[in-house]
């Protein structure tokens, strides 16, 4: 345990140094997807992972994240920061209308109902004049500082806020494995019915867990469109995206804290390597590939890379 | 007698056009135990079902101290100190013993540390201390059915439902097995067991309730039970039950 500690304060360090040293652009970019994801994996753990409920709709709150501070900013200038915790209360409230309904769905009729959420929001969003409709939204240009929350010349406030924003997601996954909360989630999973007779009320606390789920995805949302400055359906809300957090998890290690984190740390450069190498041959060799790489890793390590870390010693 | 805590009344319980339950009816003492019997398919794990609200009774009423609890929900019973076991192990299997317990204790017990000391107390009383740290799903039958009465124990329940806690069990498991429940009586917990294995219920039970084909027909100490008429025709049949009757007469 105490080995652990060390290995995350070296990590975190070294993620917080890692700009100072490399003054690149890219690599930092690449680090900023890279956290985004993995904070945004470590959401959809809690729902997914510990509760056992895939979801294909966690997109939905991204959307709702980015969609909320953009209308906010560019319709009343409300400051993105605000934005943020409207985006969240938004997400809830669609957490609980759509968990309401669907936790009462059992396995993959879940999972199912989710996608149609999902696609739903996609196409509210389209349609939605007010809200942009397929164009989207542009962010207007302010002047870089922190309530802004913009920053042009430099990616480096971004990098250093997606930080902060991935370690908060860590430490909250962690709270909800230590609490009551984790460990019913768990007994959720294994076992439905076995759960209810110990006391646990099934509904309230897949409730729980998909609403926090829905403001860490939600956050990262808001961010996203801060960082981009331009947000449209199909890059805010796709099934996609959805499917992708769950490969996360499913890579790194389902249920597990860091599972989302060593997943995104894989699956992200991974996507972008290929895509940079391979995808300007137009033929969909990069998506050969990587979907290949999916597929070998699952093979070799079905439990997830996490499982090599833990591998000997048991738990 | 002391007062009755858990009243059955007139429960009946339909699937499609099958009578599970009809018209079942029996009440439960404080510090009892109960043997619930009968042949294959004759309604008692509806019976247990319906008890612990995994089933809504189509009719009658079950009383709990005085309220009826037939409309709630498996976690709200729970909650109110009847916990159940289930026939087919539904332990957490890949979580820890420990953790198994402590999801049980975390009903009375909000805090992780507390929860942890009343799992680590309660796997003491069920002899578990040396296998606390091992996955529940690699435990034998007989563990793990432990375990899950241990687990639901945790919640400090007033009522115990077991259903067949012996089935499948050697000799020297049952005679355990007995001895646990004895022990649990004895912590003043009411029990209520469904069983086939009669060596392990008979010597325990203070009274023993015959299903059949979804209907009560005999109930009362289980010397009275043994030799009812009814019952050994439910388990027999009639024509043997009647060729037993002929062969007996003569020795009259």
């Amino acid at each position: 345990m105490k080995k652990g500690i060390i290995v995350l304060i070296i990590f975190l360090g070294a993620l917080a140094a890692f700009p100072l040293v490399y003054q690149d652009p890219f690599p930092r970019h690449m680090l900023i997807m890279i956290m985004l994801y993995a904070a945004m994996g470590i959401g959809w753990n809690i729902i997914g992972g510990y509760t056992g409920q895939v979801s294909f709709g966690n997109a939905a709150f991204f959307g709702v994240g980015a969609y909320a501070t953009a209308i906010l900013l560019v319709n009343y200038g409300i400051s993105p920061w605000l934005g943020m915790i409207v985006g969240c209360f938004f997400s809830v409230a669609l957490a609980i209308i759509v968990g309401y309904p669907c936790f009462r769905l059992q396995g993959h009729y879940f999972a199912i109902a989710t996608i149609a959420v999902g696609e739903i929001m996609l196409l509210v969003f389209t349609n939605w004049e007010y809200a942009g409709a397929a164009v989207g939204i542009y962010m207007p240009i302010l002047p870089e500082s922190f309530i802004n929350f913009e920053f042009h010349t430099s990616k480096l406030p971004y990098y250093y806020i997606i930080l902060v924003i991935f370690v908060a997601a860590l430490g909250v996954s962690h709270l909800v494995e230590r609490s009551r909360l984790g460990y019913y989630c768990r007994a959720i999973k294994e076992d439905t019915d076995g759960a209810r007779s110990l006391g646990i009320n099934i509904q309230r606390y897949k409730m729980i867990a998909f609403s926090i789920s829905a403001v860490i995805t939600s956050i990262c949302g808001t961010f996203y469109a801060q960082y981009v400055l331009y947000i449209h359906p199909t890059s805010t809300m796709d099934l996609m995206m959805s499917i992708q957090l769950c490969i996360i998890c499913l890579i790194g290690g389902l249920g597990k804290l860091y599972g989302p984190v060593i997943g995104a740390f894989v699956f992200i450069p991974m996507t972008e390597l290929t895509r940079v190498y391979l995808g300007s041959e137009g033929q969909g060799v990069d998506l050969m590939i990587y979907s290949m790489l999916i597929i070998i890793l699952a093979i070799w390590r079905p439990q997830g890379l996490w499982a090599i870390f833990t591998r000997g010693t048991a738990k | 007698m002391t007062k009755d805590m858990l009243i059955i009344d007139n429960i009946t319980k339909r699937f499609g056009g099958l009578m599970a339950n009809q018209n079942v009816s029996f009440s439960i003492a404080e510090g009892e135990i109960i043997g619930l019997i009968g042949p294959n398919g004759a309604g008692k794990s509806t019976l247990f079902n319906c008890i612990s609200c995994y089933y809504n009774a189509d009719g009658g009423r079950i009383l709990f101290h005085g309220a009826d609890i037939s409309k709630k929900t498996p976690e709200a019973i729970c909650r109110m100190g009847i916990g159940r076991t289930f026939q087919i192990v539904r332990i957490f299997k890949e979580m820890t013993v420990r953790e198994n317990i402590m999801i049980g204790a975390f009903l009375k017990h909000v805090k992780l540390c507390d929860a942890t000391a009343k799992a680590e107390e309660t796997a003491d009383l069920f002899g578990f201390t040396e296998k606390l740290d091992l996955p529940a799903g690699s435990l034998t039958i007989s563990d793990q059915k432990r375990l899950e009465v241990a687990r639901v124990f945790a919640t400090e329940p007033k009522v115990l439902l077991l259903d067949e806690m012996m089935a499948g069990l050697n000799i020297q498991e049952v005679r355990e097995t007995t001895d646990l429940i004895l022990k649990l009586r004895d912590m003043g917990i009411t029990l209520v067991l469904v069983e086939h294995v009669m060596e392990g219920i008979m010597p325990i039970a203070n009274r023993v309730i015959v299903l059949d084909y979804g209907e009560k027909i005999a109930e009362g100490t289980p010397d009275e039970v043994v030799n009812n008429d009814k019952v050994i025709q439910a388990y027999f049949g009639k024509k043997y039950h009647a060729k037993r009757r002929g062969r007996t007469a003569p020795l009259q």
